[in-house]
């Protein structure tokens, strides 16, 4: 059945700031030390009042701007009300009417990898987060325990468009919205940790016979503590829903067929309904007389964009058009962040961009793995990975040394050796590694092999094809920076005379 | 145009501000509160054609603060309040969610 899959994305993303939105306790995650981090504001403690914190205010404004959003001129803040025990106000400070930012957008790639989804912002806006609450789960009904140290702690909410149409969307525009934050430093997106987050809104549009469609009930769904069960969620949902619509043909609006919550079971991989007959929620919004409006100015904003950094996308864009790399290979390294890409960069810039892309995407991102280290971390600096390739670019050694001098240094770091572009020269003088340009020097080395070992040579000459191997090694013995294929040729041309 | 104040509405409004009323109360805040509403709509017969809704009652914005972080409160002092707690968190009665 060809129907359409129809998903928006509500991500709420925690802002690097020191301290908390309003008030000046410390935003920090410490979940083994609950309810150190709080003060009579974020307590809701009576006679407090909040002051709003303008470094939260601008990674907002450098968020939406990234996103291509509309900046307001004028913002102001609103109090939704609800009771819960991790909201001790019982009002959340969020935005309503007045949002600072609205209609931007992000691209993902489509599934098939050739084409772009524009997947619209509707807005991003700026609130505080609540405290959290963990509740007994041995089903004997005990106490649910209450820690408000991340209660006002600066939280952006940003909501899409129902523009996503496959689950593999919604995992990359998740992807793709961590990497852009991440490269601009407003948030470290880490969803272990709580600071991404996102609920989806999916429902199906199912063709009709008469050329038009009909749309199964929207659900909500939450919990999903990871970009892939983002994805598995909806396609669970999907598949749901339509075997849903096939058993009951219930639709959208329909008695039985309103919006309904349902969170997402990692251990399982199910959805359940979360609240059934929800009675409609009645936040009861109102400006909040505690703060005042935020006035936006242009050289408020022109100062931002000069200080944003080069984004992922048009950072892409560049690597293919000045370094000569692939889409993929462009991809492959913007994809792993600022700090490798940074890195390449160094390496590109003093060899040559190709050869770097195949040493940082292969050599280096191996070696890191294996070492469970960052790139930061990295014992191989930039600037002495480029000079091993500009000796390689420049034959000064091959391909085979240069991954030889690579696995030294690193040899070197592992035993404490500190590593220098002057290491490399010893390396090379030390493993005779220096490539043999100078032919006259091989051709001696070559007649010498082939005087010592005359039965291998004539067996060679007589058809014996493997016995060059033996000829092969004993040279490359003798002269460790000569190209193997080099001195095939050239035992091949002497043998043949 | 007064929006007439019903019983059920004054309950409703309780409910959600977990307040318990008995019926002889919401008979009471039916009346004071409609009496207030309606006072309040004397407002309505203001010509506001053409006037910027208000977001504030001061003529004041921008009141930001700097990025730093002080002392919060002891754990102790933070939890002096609380009904019921076991030293380290606030705990309340189970929160269902249920599966």
């Amino acid at each position: 059945m060809n129907y359409t899959v129809v998903v928006g994305l509500e991500v709420h993303v925690q802002l690097l700031t020191a301290s908390k939105l309003f008030c000046a306790c410390a935003n920090k995650f410490n979940p083994d030390n609950p309810n150190v981090q709080t003060c009579p504001v974020c307590l809701g403690l009576p006679g407090s009042l909040p002051v709003m914190n303008r470094k939260a205010f601008e990674l907002s404004l450098k968020t939406a701007m990234a996103l291509d959003c509309g900046i307001a001129r004028f913002t102001k803040w609103d109090r939704k009300q609800y009771y819960y025990p991790d909201l001790p106000k019982a009002y959340q400070i969020s935005q309503y009417d007045l949002p600072y930012s609205h209609d931007g957008h992000l691209d993902v790639k489509t599934d098939d990898g050739e084409g772009v989804r524009r997947v619209g912002i509707i807005r991003v806006h700026l609130e505080e987060d609540a405290g959290k609450n963990m509740h007994d789960e041995s089903g004997r009904g005990q106490d649910s325990q209450v820690d408000l140290n991340r209660c006002g702690t600066p939280l952006m909410e940003i909501v899409s468009e129902p523009d996503i149409r496959t689950p593999g969307e919604a995992r990359r525009f998740l992807e793709e919205m961590k990497l852009l934050l991440t490269y601009i430093g407003v948030s470290d997106c880490n969803m272990q940790e709580g600071s991404l987050r996102c609920d989806a809104n999916i429902n199906l549009h199912i063709p009709t016979d008469d050329g038009g469609h009909v749309a199964t009930p929207i659900v909500e769904v939450k919990n999903m503590n990871s970009i892939r069960n983002v994805e598995l969620a909806l396609e669970y949902e999907t598949t749901r829903q339509f075997r849903e619509f096939q058993e009951t043909g219930v639709k959208l609006g329909d008695p039985g067929g309103n919006k309904v919550t349902r969170g997402w079971d990692a251990n399982r991989n199910v959805s359940f309904e979360q609240r059934g007959k929800e009675e409609a929620s009645d936040y009861r919004y109102f400006p909040d007389p505690d703060l005042v409006p935020v006035t936006v100015t242009e050289e408020q904003l022109d100062a931002i964009r000069g200080e944003t950094c080069e984004l992922p996308t048009p950072r892409r864009a560049r690597f293919q058009s000045e370094f000569g790399l692939s889409e993929y290979d462009a991809s492959v390294i913007i994809d792993q962040g600022p700090a490798l890409a940074d890195y390449f960069e160094t390496v590109a810039q003093g060899s040559d961009g190709k050869q770097a892309a195949n040493w940082v995407t292969q050599d280096v991102l191996r070696e890191m793995n294996e070492r469970k280290v960052d790139i930061d971390e990295f014992a191989i600096r930039p600037d002495v990975l480029s000079s091993i390739l500009k000796r390689v670019t420049d034959a000064e050694i091959t391909i085979k040394s240069g991954r030889e001098v690579f696995a030294a240094l690193l040899a070197d770091a592992d035993a404490d050796i500190p590593i220098s572009i002057k290491r490399i020269d010893r390396i090379i003088e030390e493993r005779g590694l220096k490539a043999v340009s100078a032919a006259g020097e091989l051709e001696g080395i070559i007649a010498t092999v082939i005087e010592r070992n005359a039965q291998a040579a004539n067996d060679f000459r007589n058809g014996k094809q493997a016995a060059i191997g033996r000829l092969i090694g004993e040279v490359m013995r003798e002269c460790k920076g000569a190209d193997a294929k080099a001195v095939r040729a050239m035992l091949v041309d002497e043998l043949s005379k | 145009m007064a929006i007439e104040l019903t019983r059920d509405k004054v309950r409703e409004v309780a409910r959600l501000a977990r307040l318990k009323l008995t019926d002889e109360e919401v008979e009471t805040f039916t009346s004071q509160l409609g009496h207030v509403l309606e006072y309040v709509d004397i407002l309505s017969e203001v010509n506001t054609d053409g006037v910027e809704p208000m977001a504030h009652a001061v003529e004041q914005f921008n009141v930001l603060r700097d990025d730093a972080v002080r002392e919060s409160l002891p754990r102790e002092a933070a939890l002096a309040n609380a009904p019921k707690t076991d030293g380290r968190y606030f705990q309340v009665p189970q929160i269902l969610e249920s599966s």
